[in-house]
Parts: C-alpha cells; sequence; structure tokens
C-alpha cells in the first residue's frame, strides 16, 4: 500500500513541470506564447513553479489582433510585470493596416490573417525552435489527437497523419535546422482541472471570467458583449441590455460570446464548470464550421 | 442548489488508461458510451452528431451516433476508421481517467504503444460474434510486454450473439488462458453491448447470468496503487538550476522528477554514473522547502557538497544503485519505417539523457501467433522482438519490470530524428 498520494491535480501539475522543463533543456530558444486567458493563467504558473527560485528562463509571447478586450490588455501589463516576465507583444501590422476585420473579411480570414499569420511571422522573427501553448485536449476533437511534443516543418504547418510516436514521459525534441515543436504542457487537463486549480492555488485571472451586469446583445443563443466603440455591431431590431454575465473562454472581442452566469467567484466558478452541459468552445464563433480547428492547426495555428 | 464538496473534489484519482481492440469492434461506440453516460459529453458536442431531430436526452444515447463523437480528423471520418491515438476524459465523483483511444488496424499499431505506454488498466475489445482473433492476441501481447497490471476484456456486441453465455465463456477462457501466458497478473472479463449500454454503466435486463462488476463500476473499484513508494529513490536529472541572481548567486539545484522511492533532507545522495557522493540539503519547490518528497513529484534538489553533477545523470540512495554498463538488452517494439538492423548505429533517450548505441545482436523476433522466437536480421515495422545494444558511453538503468521510467527509453533514427522503437529493458 503506497503512504504517499499525489492529488490528480498535483499528478497534472507534476506532469506539466516535467515537460516544460524538458523543452528548456533540449531547445536552444524556445518562447510560451500567452494569451491572456485562464490556461495560459495556469500554464504560467506552472512554468514559475518549474523553474523557482529562478526567474522565467524563457519570454511570453502574446500575438495581439488588436481585438481583445481592453480588460485583457489592462491584466497583461499588470500580471507581467508584477511576476517579472518579458513580454514581447507582435502584431500582423500589414493586415492591421489594411482594416482586417472579421465582419467584412470574415471570421476564418480574419483569423487566418491575425492570429495564425502573425504567430508564424512572430515565431520565425524571434528564431524560436519550441514554443510552449495553452491547448487542452479535451477542448476540440482534432486537438484531442495532438502530441505533447507537435513536430512543424518549416512553414509552421502541422501533418496530423505522420506524428511522432510519445511514449512514456520520454519527449523526442530532436529536430532539424528549421524545423520546430509546439508543445502543449497543459494537454491533460480539463476545463474543470484548470478552474480547480485556479481556485485551489489563487492564481490571478482576467475579471470578465467573473459575472458581472454587463452590455450585452442577444443573438440566438448568443451573447454577444456590447461596447461603444463596436455600436456597428448591431443588426436591425437588435438593443443592447443590461445581462448578469460571464466568459467561460476569452478571445478577440467581435468573436466572443459571454454566457449567463451568476458566478462573481471561484468556488461559484468550479460549482458552475462541474455542472456544465455545454462546451466551453461553444461561444467561440471560429470552432463552427465543419473542420474549422483542424484545418486552422494545419495551417499553423495552435 | 446542492452542496459542492470541495474537499471531497481533492480526493479524486487518476486512473490512466488505454483502448484497443480491432477494427469494428466498436471501440469508439464504447467510448462514446462511456463519455455520455458519465456525461462527459456536453449537449453541444452531441448536438453535433445527432442523427434524428429533436432534442438530445443525455440517456437516449441510441439516437446519437455515438462512434462520431470520438473520430477526431476529416481524414478518418471519410473512411470511417481511427488513424491516431486520441485522448479522452471523464470522470466520475471517484476518479478522472485520461483514456487512450487506440486504433486497432495492424499498420498503426505504433499509435498503439504509444498510448499503452502511460496505461495503468487497459480495455481490450473483443466482437462477440468474431471471438479472439489474431490482432487481439497482438495487442494483448503488446499490452503485457508494456507492463499494463490491469486487463479488461469487454466481450461487446453480445446483443448480436442473443447474450449467449456460452460464446461469452468460450471468449473468457481463450483469453484466460493467452494471458496467463503473457504474465498479465490481474484479468477482468465482462460481457457487454455498448449500442445498448448492457454492461457498461447499467446491467440491463439481458444478461442476467452475469454476476460481475459492470464496466463503469470496475474502472471505479480496481486497485490503482503503484508501489512506486517501495522501490529504490531514482530521479534523473533533467536541468541544473543556477540563477546567478543577486540574492542567490552560488545556488545550485537539480532539478527533475523523482521516477521512484522516496528522498528525505539528510539522505545520502550518489549521482551515477560518476559514482560521486554527498547528502540533500534541501528540497525546493515552489510551494515551499519539503522534508521529504516522493514519486511522481517534480522537485529541485540541493546538495551540501559542490560536485559535478548534469542533465542525465540519476540520483539514487547510497547502497542502492547497481552498476552501470555500456550495453542493455531490451524487449523492442519497432515502430520506423524502415526495419531496425543488425550493426546499425542509433540514438537511445533514456530518462534525461540521449546516447549513441548500436545494434550488436537481435537476440530473436517474436511471432505474434505462437510466441515464438525466431532469428532474425532485422525488425519490421510492428514487430517485436528482443535486441542487445553497445552503448557509446555508460548508463545506469533498470529493468523494466522493477521500474517503468528508469527501465525504458526510445529510440532515435539519428538521420530522420524520428522515433523508430520502444524498449523495455530485461
Amino acid at each position: 500500500m503506497s503512504e504517499h498520494k499525489l492529488t490528480q491535480l498535483k499528478a497534472l501539475e507534476a506532469e506539466s513541470i516535467h515537460i516544460i522543463r524538458e523543452v528548456v533543456a533540449e531547445f536552444r530558444n524556445p518562447v510560451m506564447l500567452y494569451s491572456v486567458g485562464k490556461d495560459s493563467a495556469v500554464m504560467v504558473h506552472l512554468a514559475r513553479k518549474a523553474f523557482y527560485p529562478a526567474p522565467l528562463p524563457f519570454s511570453l509571447l502574446h500575438v495581439d489582433t488588436g481585438f481583445k478586450f481592453k480588460e485583457m490588455y489592462d491584466f497583461r501589463d499588470a500580471f507581467c510585470e508584477e511576476i517579472g516576465a518579458d513580454l514581447i507583444v507582435k502584431k500582423n501590422e500589414d493586415a492591421i493596416a489594411k482594416g482586417m476585420n472579421p465582419k467584412e473579411f470574415g471570421v476564418a480570414r480574419c483569423c487566418g490573417a491575425l492570429k495564425t499569420s502573425g504567430l508564424l511571422a512572430a515565431l520565425e522573427e524571434g528564431g524560436y525552435d519550441a514554443a510552449f501553448g495553452g491547448a487542452r485536449r479535451d477542448e476540440e476533437r482534432s486537438r484531442a489527437k495532438e502530441r505533447v511534443f507537435s513536430m512543424r516543418d518549416e512553414f509552421g504547418q502541422w501533418d496530423p497523419k505522420n506524428q511522432r510516436p510519445e511514449l512514456w514521459n520520454i519527449y523526442n525534441g530532436r529536430i532539424h535546422d528549421g524545423e520546430s515543436v509546439r508543445v502543449f504542457p497543459i494537454s491533460n487537463w480539463t476545463e474543470m482541472d484548470i478552474w480547480s486549480y485556479i481556485r485551489d492555488e489563487g492564481i490571478p485571472i482576467v475579471p470578465l471570467y467573473f459575472a458581472k451586469e454587463r452590455p450585452m446583445i442577444e443573438r440566438g443563443n448568443m451573447l454577444i458583449p456590447y461596447y461603444e466603440e463596436n455600436k456597428d455591431q448591431l443588426l436591425e431590431g437588435e438593443e443592447p441590455k443590461m445581462i448578469m454575465s460571464r466568459f467561460r473562454t476569452l478571445g478577440c472581442s467581435p468573436c466572443t460570446g459571454a454566457v449567463r452566469s451568476d458566478a462573481t467567484n471561484m468556488d461559484e466558478i468550479v460549482i458552475e464548470a462541474a455542472a456544465a452541459r455545454r462546451s466551453e468552445r461553444e461561444t467561440r464563433i471560429i470552432d463552427h464550421g465543419s473542420n474549422s480547428m483542424e484545418d486552422k492547426k494545419k495551417e499553423g495555428y495552435f | 442548489m446542492t452542496e459542492f464538496n470541495f474537499e471531497l473534489t481533492k480526493e479524486i484519482e487518476l486512473l490512466r488508461l488505454v483502448t484497443v481492440g480491432s477494427v469494428d469492434d466498436g471501440k469508439s461506440t464504447l467510448i462514446g458510451r462511456l463519455l455520455v453516460d458519465t456525461k462527459g459529453a456536453f449537449e453541444d458536442q452531441l448536438m453535433a452528431v445527432r442523427k434524428k431531430k429533436g432534442t438530445v436526452k443525455v440517456s437516449s444515447a441510441a439516437e446519437i451516433d455515438l462512434a462520431m463523437l470520438t473520430d477526431g480528423l476529416s481524414a478518418e471520418r471519410e473512411q470511417g476508421i481511427t488513424i491516431d491515438v486520441a485522448y479522452r476524459y471523464f470522470a466520475t465523483p471517484k476518479r478522472k481517467f485520461i483514456m487512450a483511444d487506440c486504433p486497432g488496424h495492424e499498420q498503426y499499431t505504433r499509435n498503439m504503444v504509444t498510448g499503452s505506454s502511460t496505461a495503468n488498466a487497459a480495455i481490450i475489445l473483443i466482437d462477440a460474434r468474431h471471438g479472439v482473433l489474431a490482432q487481439t492476441k497482438r495487442h494483448t501481447h503488446i499490452l503485457g510486454l508494456l507492463g499494463i497490471p490491469h486487463l479488461i476484456v469487454a466481450v461487446n456486441k453480445m446483443d448480436l450473439v442473443d447474450h449467449d453465455q456460452a460464446t461469452y465463456e468460450k471468449i473468457k477462457a481463450e483469453m484466460a488462458e493467452y494471458c496467463a501466458k503473457q504474465g498479465v497478473k490481474d484479468l477482468i472479463c465482462i460481457p457487454m453491448s455498448a449500442l445498448t449500454g448492457d454492461m457498461v454503466s447499467v446491467r440491463g435486463d439481458n444478461m442476467g447470468w452475469y454476476q460481475g462488476e459492470t464496466l463503469l463500476e470496475t474502472l471505479e473499484s480496481m486497485s490503482v496503487l503503484d508501489d512506486l513508494d517501495s522501490k529504490p529513490f531514482r530521479m534523473p536529472v533533467q536541468l541544473l538550476n543556477r540563477p546567478q541572481t543577486a540574492d542567490l548567486p552560488d545556488y545550485r539545484g537539480f532539478m527533475g522528477t523523482i521516477a521512484s522511492g522516496t528522498v528525505k533532507v539528510g539522505d545520502e545522495i550518489v549521482v551515477k554514473p560518476s559514482g560521486k557522493t554527498s547528502t540533500v540539503k534541501e528540497i525546493v519547490t515552489f510551494d515551499g522547502n519539503l522534508e521529504e518528497a516522493f514519486a511522481p513529484q517534480s522537485i529541485t534538489i540541493t546538495l551540501n557538497d559542490e560536485i559535478d553533477v548534469s542533465r542525465g545523470d540519476m540520483l539514487m540512495h547510497v547502497g542502492e544503485e547497481d552498476s552501470d554498463t555500456k550495453a542493455l538488452t531490451a524487449n523492442v517494439c519497432w515502430i520506423g519505417d524502415e526495419p531496425l538492423e543488425n550493426r546499425k548505429k542509433y540514438i537511445i533517450k533514456h530518462a534525461a539523457s540521449q546516447i549513441k548505441a548500436m545494434v550488436s545482436e537481435i537476440n530473436f523476433k517474436t511471432d505474434i501467433h505462437t510466441l515464438a522466437h525466431d532469428a532474425a536480421d532485422e525488425l519490421a515495422m510492428n514487430e517485436i522482438g528482443q535486441v542487445t545494444f553497445k552503448l557509446q558511453q555508460p548508463l545506469h538503468y533498470d529493468k523494466y519490470a522493477d521500474n517503468r521510467t528508469t527501465g525504458s527509453f526510445i529510440i532515435i533514427d539519428s538521420f530522420t530524428n524520428n522515433t523508430v522503437g520502444a524498449g523495455m529493458i530485461v
């Protein structure tokens, strides 16, 4: 009979720390993608644990579309300052200068330009051979098939039919010049694990995750956040309303919906997650359509 | 709202599972059923694969195509097959399950090895109409080699054989005999129908002759205790921690994940392969220093003496080390496109070290049907055999049967950088 036992969250934590350390040991120039969301918050927390008492041995990279919520920018800058992280912010300036936006160009094209192309350009510019991402396998069905160390060719593309076998906790970090890996240290965490861990560890997160009366546009089943600056989003007959709501996942403001919720603190969020009947990515417009995540991932998206 | 017990969520144990089966055994349906029955499948994910119009009730799983819940890639949906290992997550109030869902096609055996390597328990699907197939035996043999402690044989599609007990008993007897030859310690057989749900999470009315637990009861109650605690302390060093900051100018910590055993402050430690010794000064974590740490915690250790320690070294207790050698013999599962050849050089990654290795002998190749040992000059993709390697540098390792972490390694092709083999040291 085993005298010592880790809780399942502590077992996940130990596994993630192992992965993060392995990347720093085997790669020349790693970077951690930081999206300001809850999964990034957990991943950065795990990285701090991995190298304590030393500071983070890599930078955080935010590929900014310019369409994030204001609260996300405020939180990002304050948080990185507080933990002493080196934050790099990159944008696809060309596309932004051309006025790229989801309403006129379509969600797929906007995401392709601002996120995927922006990310690939930022990774190339930085010369990074490994990029940590906070994707989880329980999020979406093509992500369920992703390795922890996911190979990318010189064009940053993913070949889902030809992935390296991944055995035990031994990760093969050998790559040729020009190739890179995306590494997903929280692959095995579920949404419930993320919320429970944030609660248990007291990890700071963007206030948008907590329920509050917010101006919203009701469209079908979706709640779309309403801002003075984007009132052109209103369709005919629509009126913004104050609705008690929060965000289960955070992306770009024109493309991320909220959910009705009364969860104003971490205990209530965990309880809500435990009772959730609908997947969190339902509120992300980009995921809808037959193969959207798989197609985007092949192109180089996370 | 009923009271939510946060303390209880901390008792939840983790069980890593692997599910394997041949083509059309109904594996995807079974996993879909488990996800639905444990409410792991969210309502909108169910909506996307619904066959009929109308409201989806979680209980009416027959109305949705359970298999479509789990096939992830577009090529898979087009061909109606599973190509790659997929990871599924579901939980009950007692346990969280990480399930590797492995393809049954022969050419994708490498994915099965991948999915099985971390599992504590395996579910093998058998179609009651077809009984034990060659593929079933191959998979069982691999699971035995990979040292999976608990095997559950799910005799599925019982509804298509009129829930006939004799059919089930015949399969059970055949699997018991085959598993005994593989050294499988714990074998459980369960008759079921994933499509109707009988004996998955509910008993149903059709198999009153079966007295054992349902699949979900078995998964919740089976022992997941490992004996890592009672094994010798082993910690492969992943990295050196040298902050060199104003506060910590001389700090030297050794970072790693404990593979087995426990370590305490003050313990006498030997570093392999150098053989240098010291004592544990501190066990450092972000959450504060520990007096004692155990597997599989990820920690940082500082020592009382300034001795040379680098990535790939192994920390262990003085008196519990074996000699390190420049050769090793292992059962090898070959997963590369090009065959393993005699005299060929590869890179072996064992724990945190990478070393050059040459095949000095292929001792035998295992005939998957008879388990006979045949002479061989090479191991082709999906073949299994015993191989002796000559190593460029001395390596400290354990037998796989004693320690799955320090007894395993991967084989890397130095030209393509691909992972081409899985080794289990004998």
